[in-house]
């Protein structure tokens, strides 16, 4: 995993030899040229309903998701839904990202615990964790408890299989250069294997995210009566596709910000990375 | 004084990489290893550092016997082998963490000085060179004063100017504190131009097959007559030392070359 992550790195910071002024400009062309096509395709399917073209029922031209979207907050039920997703995800992501380290951190660390642990865990991960749900809402009851711990499931295998790779591939000759100075147990694992581990450890909290905003939907489909997955559920069954496409655009821009937090928060810790892609490129 | 005493490493498996290996270097003392590939140079060099544990014979630095690595012992490899996740002065200050802040701000401060980097403090290892990347590793290793300071081939991964460069540079930071310097290399002209006696290995299995002392002042003039016939011993030794047939006067084929490998 800890490959995949450098890799991008690498090629772009091989690939700007560009002068800066016209980097920066792509800097902020490359996302807008991004934006084109949805909103192109938004604007053009909004023309096609003014038209007259369609009469959007099935899917329903962007001002109406806008006003689905604020009619729903008028009355303060977004807030709600909101409030109910992000809460589950919160405990679901929690538990998982906390389970996943320690056991990923055992299972890294010492070979004898790998022996041991990490077949189990590799047989349990082939299986579609969806197929816990029944298992789950019998053991754990329908309400919040078998909805968390199924969050936590999806959270759980990327955030495990990520810090244990990433100990595992730690420089063995960086480790060497702790040894010489006679770094003590602790003092080995807080200066040289955590921030070896971390970048890797920030992309598998990525990814574990993402997992978690898509169990959280698989979650709120079994029998919820709040969250933005039951918007879905209930927009589907009293045939408001504005109400589904409003909580999709909900979950889009939710599982967005999330994911940027993570960024945003691990930047400072892991400016070394790409130091080398800013300052060389200009100099 | 360091003292090697019948220095033995039989590896996992099988391969005995080094036998009976006894020296005795003095405090300040400068020493070249040089030796086919594969002949146990680095393998002694890591049983002096403690990194790994020699199978026979032992490592006695002031009557103290190592056995794993010792504040008095530095080391410094191929690779600079610097932590990417910290600047260029947190990574010279790495083995100074017992000493309070101030105190260490002022030894670091001093190390970039004293190679040459004070302008680059503050950047990460990424952006610095391969020679300044050494030279980082070499203030890295220096900063805490060891008593001996290990090398193994610390500059064969450098482009031939910035190796002279560094082994001139080497010799000014050594004169500061005078440390015992054993130095592994596959370069003749850095071992003549450094060492106080050259040590000649020949393997399979490790030894020590010649002692050569180079009775040199310094600092030594690369192109001087006495400078050659010097490196012109060491190499006959080599030859020697893998059974290489070389008549007298010949030797010239060779001596023409600075790398031996
Ligand atoms: N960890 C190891 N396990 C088994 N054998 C090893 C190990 N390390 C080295 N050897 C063997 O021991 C012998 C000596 O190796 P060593 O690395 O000390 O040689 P060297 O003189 O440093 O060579 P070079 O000049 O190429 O660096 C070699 O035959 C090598 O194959
Ligand atoms: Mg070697």
């Amino acid at each position: 995993m800890a490959m995949t992550v450098e890799l991008p790195a690498l090629e772009t910071t091989d690939g700007t030899i560009a002068p800066p002024a016209s980097r920066r400009l792509r800097r902020w062309t490359q996302p807008a040229i991004g934006l084109l096509l949805p909103l192109g395709l938004a604007l053009a399917w909004e023309a096609t309903v003014w038209l007259g073209f369609s009469n959007g029922r099935l899917v329903p031209p962007p001002t109406k998701i806008f006003a689905a979207i604020v009619e729903l907050a008028r009355s303060g039920e977004l807030a709600r839904h909101i409030m109910t997703t992000l809460s589950r995800v919160a405990a679901g992501f929690g538990l998982g990202v906390l389970a996943g380290t320690v056991l990923g951190a055992i299972s890294g660390y010492w070979t004898l615990a790998r022996r041991l642990l990490d077949p189990t865990v590799q047989a349990l991960r082939a299986i579609p964790s969806i197929a816990w749900v029944p298992l789950f809402i019998l053991w754990l009851g329908i309400f919040e408890t078998s909805k968390i711990v199924l969050i936590a499931v999806g959270v759980f295998f990327p955030v495990y299989l990520g810090v244990m790779g990433a100990i595992l591939s730690v420089d063995r000759k960086i480790v060497e250069v702790g040894r010489t100075f006679r770094l003590s147990g602790p003092a080995m694992i807080r200066r040289i294997l955590l921030p070896a581990v971390l970048p890797a450890y920030v992309v598998a909290l990525r990814v574990g995210l993402g997992l978690g905003w898509m169990f959280v939907v698989a979650a709120e489909f079994m029998g919820a009566s709040e969250g933005l997955g039951y918007l879905l559920i209930d927009g589907q069954q009293l045939g408001k596709p504005a109400q589904i496409v409003a909580a999709i655009v909900i979950f889009a821009i939710l599982g967005k910000t999330t994911d940027w937090l993570i960024e945003i928060g691990s930047a400072p810790l892991l400016r070394w990375q790409d130091a080398f892609g800013r300052h060389s490129g200009g100099a | 004084m360091l003292v090697l005493n019948g220095l033995g490493k039989i590896y996992p498996n099988g391969v005995n990489a080094l036998e009976r290996f006894s020296a005795e270097i003095r405090l300040g003392e400068i020493v070249a290893i040089i030796g086919g590939s594969g002949c146990g140079k680095s393998t002694l060099l890591r049983a002096i550092a403690g990194l790994d544990r020699a199978t026979s014979g032992t490592v006695t630095l002031d009557d103290i016997k190592i056995s794993a690595p010792h504040a008095k012992i530095g080391i410094i490899f191929q690779e600079p082998r610097l932590l990417p996740w910290l600047s260029v002065a947190e990574n010279i200050g790495f083995g100074l963490s017992d000493l309070p802040a101030d105190i260490r701000r002022q030894k670091v401060a001093g190390a970039l000085a004293r190679v040459g980097l004070a302008d680059k403090a503050d950047a990460w290892p990424r952006e610095l060179s391969g020679g300044q990347a050494q030279r980082v590793a070499i203030a890295r290793a220096l900063v805490p004063q060891p008593e001996v300071l290990l090398l193994d081939e610390p500059f064969s991964a450098l482009d031939a100017f910035t190796r002279r460069d560094l082994q001139d540079h080497l010799l000014d930071l050594w004169a500061d504190t005078r440390p015992t310097l054993v130095l592994v290399t596959h370069d003749v002209d850095e071992a003549v131009v450094l060492a106080d006696r050259v040590f000649v290995m020949r393997p399979r299995p490790g030894r020590l097959f010649e002692e050569i002392k180079v009775n040199l002042a310094r600092p030594r003039d690369r192109n001087s007559p006495m400078f050659d016939s010097f490196k012109r011993r060491v190499l006959t030794a080599l030859d020697r030392s893998l059974d290489r047939n070389v008549p007298d006067g010949d030797s010239k084929s060779t001596a023409g070359e600075a790398m031996w490998w």
